[in-house]
């Protein structure tokens, strides 16, 4: 018993470590390679969820809405870019920090013109039950398609990233920026497109997340801290850093949540443990972050050589 | 200081401002007042760690927060004295400031914006978890904080008590602000902020320097905290959130960083900006985003900087 109950906390903490990555992979390449602190990536998570949420209920299929969000998302995230964010690279951290505090007010307010508070998401009737993956284990379906949703993006943004021409164009920009430059690469060009990848992804997360979690808004502020931690934890400017970065985060934050009270309520009060538990499971991660970088300062898998 | 003619004015504004509000019938609008005061307070204290000290501290609220806290939880166990929340929070936030810092100071650049939010989270998680002072729905107080001297006593719950405690900590504040970057302490740290490698070859400790002035300003920030308690009647996780820590920030950088009047300018433009906007829409947050927008791409020292370039081009 207690063996399935460790085993579905696993793949529940799998499945939060790679929707994590996806909202990571791009935040630790715009920091890595731009040097900027892009405190809205988070608001492109709640853009892509109510975007997601609108059309799912404007074309009545699920998969659809989803893949209509991603596109317009990443068109969104590219004139972002290319608009705003573009003239904020040469700028020192704090004019971005400021910049995109306000861009984080105004997508806020602006979804909220828009979509209004929230809206409501579900996830596809014929994924609504549970599968039994053991005898004994049922999990369920529409959990099961993020983990194969995250697990395919992950792969493949990996082959982009170590096989091909532009994969090697960002590996370089993240390792030396003015070499690459030197060495005549676009890097404003190529850096459009890889924020607008970057922001379809946070899209993928946020439409999927959204029929677990809500879609509402201010819904990427908290997200948007886990996914800095991540990309400290792996190393910035490193995609395989923050693969690493968010596995472990979501294990953390997940296994804490759920199997710590488990721990607790052998030792403590039941009402103790249920407030303790995921007061320290959110404080694990932070805990974690802090011995890593006392241990390896530029995180496990520094971009920059 | 000297005091000059702006000082003085900004001295009259505030002393007269509570006496033209009640002329006016516009009694309200004193604790709008006195919230910015109480910002002005906490942005000025994170302005001597980020402008002066050039410590990119994202975990300010952490302090504010804490210090709220300290004055609250005393408050609802009965201990009324305003000295004693006064001595119990500057304790308290001066000791979280001093082991943050002592880590958090170990790393440099962004490291140090990271460790020092995720300290700022942890603090913020542990609110919502103590559930005996009220967990995630916060903890409102009757009391407030009370100052007796000579058989007289202040009572904070006074608008206008309130409102003049946290002017006068705020004019204490900038008057320490003005004589710090003269001093030799406070060259040294400026030293140190422009070029930590020369300072530490010419034989400053560094470290030590930029622990003492996140301390210090951990204290005022806990100060600040413990004022915005007594005027609110009420406390909660959200005052540490990351994103609290975030708006002093904005305030700071709005106002103009390093700067004696930064964090009380950016204070006043931005909590009013959102009143003022806040009259006509209830979408005052996505102008008020517009707005710092506008600041950073055309005001670049920020707002202080902008006046200070208008009355250049005056005077030429």
């Amino acid at each position: 018993m207690a063996g399935v109950l460790v085993l579905e906390q696993a793949l529940n903490g799998l499945q939060f470590g790679l929707m994590l990555f996806l909202l990571a992979a791009g935040l630790t390449l715009v920091f890595g390679v731009m040097d900027m602190i892009n405190l809205a990536h988070g608001s492109l998570y709640m853009v892509g969820a109510f975007l997601a949420a609108w059309l799912v209920a404007l074309t009545g299929s699920f998969v659809l809405g989803v893949v209509g969000a991603v596109a317009l998302t990443g068109v969104f995230g590219m004139a972002l870019e290319a608009g705003l964010l573009r003239t904020l690279y040469a700028r020192d951290h704090l004019s971005q920090v400021l910049a995109t505090f306000a861009l984080i007010l105004i997508l806020n307010d602006g979804v909220k013109m828009i979509f209004g508070n929230d809206l409501p998401l579900s996830a596809p009737a014929a994924l609504a039950g549970p599968v039994e993956l053991l005898p004994g284990l049922q999990y369920p379906a529409y959990r099961l398609l993020i983990l194969g949703v995250g697990l395919a993006l992950a792969l493949l943004l990996w082959l982009l990233v170590q096989k091909t021409r532009m994969g090697a164009l960002v590996r370089a920009g993240a390792s030396n920026r003015e070499m690459a430059t030197a060495m005549g690469t676009d890097i404003p060009r190529l850096f459009t497109v890889v924020f607008g990848i970057g922001a379809a992804l946070c899209a993928v997360a946020g439409a999927l997340l959204g029929p677990l979690l809500a879609v509402q808004v201010g819904m990427g502020e908290n997200i948007l801290i886990l996914a800095f931690v991540v990309i400290v934890i792996g190393g910035i400017g490193s995609i395989r850093g923050a693969l690493v970065g968010a596995i472990l985060v979501g294990a953390i934050d997940t296994l804490g949540r759920t199997l710590l009270q488990h721990v607790l309520r052998e030792f403590l009060p039941p009402q103790w443990a249920s407030a303790a538990g995921p007061a320290i499971a959110s404080i694990a991660v932070y805990v974690f972050m802090a011995i890593v970088l006392a241990i390896k300062p530029r995180g496990l898998f520094p971009a920059r050589g | 200081m000297k005091p000059n003619v702006v000082t003085l004015c900004a001295a009259a504004v505030a002393i007269a401002l509570p006496f033209v509000l009640r002329a006016l019938g516009l009694d309200f609008y004193l604790s709008l007042a006195s919230r910015i005061v109480i910002y002005a307070i906490a942005a000025t204290s994170l302005n001597l760690v980020l402008g002066y000290g050039g410590m990119v501290s994202f975990g300010h609220a952490a302090f504010v927060g804490l210090g709220a806290y300290v004055t609250a939880i005393m408050l609802s166990e009965g201990v009324t004295s305003g000295v004693l929340h006064l001595a119990a929070t500057v304790a308290v936030t001066a000791l979280a400031a001093l082991v943050i810092g002592a880590i958090s100071l170990r790393t440099r650049g962004v490291y140090f914006i990271m460790i020092t939010l995720a300290f700022a989270q942890m603090l913020y998680y542990l609110a919502n978890s103590v559930k005996g002072y009220g967990g995630d729905e916060g903890l409102t107080v009757r009391a407030r904080s009370l100052f007796s001297f000579a058989g007289y006593v202040l009572d904070l719950k006074k608008p206008l008590a309130i409102y003049f405690v946290a002017v006068g900590v705020l004019a204490l504040a900038l008057v320490a602000l003005a004589r710090f970057a003269p001093s030799r302490f406070g060259r040294a740290v400026l030293a140190l902020r422009d070029d930590d490698v020369r300072a530490e070859a010419l034989g400053f400790a560094t470290y030590r320097y930029k622990l003492v002035v996140f301390v210090v300003a951990g204290a005022l920030g806990g100060v600040a905290g413990a004022l915005s308690a007594n005027l609110q009647g009420y406390v909660s996780p959200n005052l540490l959130h990351w994103t609290q820590s975030g708006t002093l920030m904005v305030m700071v950088i709005l106002g103009g960083v390093a700067t004696v009047w930064g964090g009380v300018l950016g204070a006043a433009v931005l909590l009013l900006l959102q009143e003022v906007l806040g009259a006509y829409t209830e979408h005052h947050e996505f102008w008020t985003g517009w707005v710092l927008l506008a600041v950073v791409l055309f005001a670049r020292q920020g707002l202080a900087g902008l006046l200070a370039r208008m009355r250049a081009t005056r005077l030429s």
